[in-house]
């Protein structure tokens, strides 16, 4: 599974230039709806299920497959910078700390069920032959 | 501008997330897997420093958020099966929340 390519450094342009889109996108979210010290995290938790959704539906779109260029770009950048660990962590971590430690395990958890379903939902849109190619052009990283 | 340092932080980050994923992941996911765990230690730590808003736009919204990922931890976990999946879910949530919160404490001695 391990790519057979070079680091090229086409791709990482790609990646870069996808990741600072997918993170000015992210950030821009959380000005307009930001998170409130004691609630449910909303704005992280729909980037991220959102976004899940999207990668699992990417290999679909034949246009992205077939520029090598576009898995990277889109998947590996944009929405690998637009979803997140880091702030879900980060806010289970401080809702936890404040004594919201069920909103912060059903935070948690809610994130991962919703986010697998989400995929498991956007993979009925593709192949297995699609998702493959789309893997072996790194989009997925 | 803070717009600006989340651009610079996020330009390095998601390369580097690639680079890593690149080198290490297989059918294990190692490079995700690491990613997400330096990054949450990171933001961790980053937060307990009480920074101010254009080094935690640049190193926070920038950096740790374009260097981890759900997305592909979540994609990646789906399409390994049930044993591997599971796997990798634990060994990536597990250790993420504990360093987040390991990162988190260790800013907060000074």
């Amino acid at each position: 599974m391990r790519s057979p390519h070079p680091l090229r450094v086409s791709v990482l342009a790609a990646v870069a230039a996808g990741g600072v889109a997918g993170s000015l996108l992210r950030y821009a979210l959380t000005l307009v709806f930001p998170a409130s010290s004691s609630g449910f995290p909303w704005t992280i938790f729909v980037v991220n299920v959102v976004g899940c959704f999207a990668l699992g539906a990417l290999p679909a779109l034949a246009a992205v497959r077939e520029h090598p260029l576009l898995p990277p770009l889109l998947g590996t950048g944009v929405l690998g910078g637009f979803t997140t660990m880091s702030t879900y962590a980060e806010q289970a971590r401080a809702l936890a700390d404040n004594g919201h430690v069920v909103l912060a395990g059903t935070y948690v958890l809610g994130t991962l069920f919703a986010a697998l379903l989400a995929v498991a939902v956007a993979q009925r849109l593709t192949s297995r032959p699609e998702r493959q190619l789309f893997e072996d052009e790194e989009g997925d990283l | 501008m803070t717009w600006l340092f989340v651009v610079l932080g996020a330009a390095v980050g998601a390369p580097l997330r690639y680079v890593l994923g690149h080198l290490l992941d297989d059918r294990m996911p190692s490079g995700t897997m690491l990613v997400n765990w330096v990054g949450s230690f990171l933001l961790g730590w980053f937060t307990a420093l009480g920074l101010g808003d254009h080094l935690m736009a640049l190193l926070g919204t920038g950096f740790c958020g374009a260097f981890t990922t759900y997305s592909s931890f979540a994609v990646q976990s789906y399409d390994r099966g049930r044993g591997l999946g599971t796997t990798i879910v634990l060994l990536t949530l597990g250790p993420a929340l504990f360093l987040c919160a390991s990162g988190f404490a260790l800013g907060s001695l000074a």
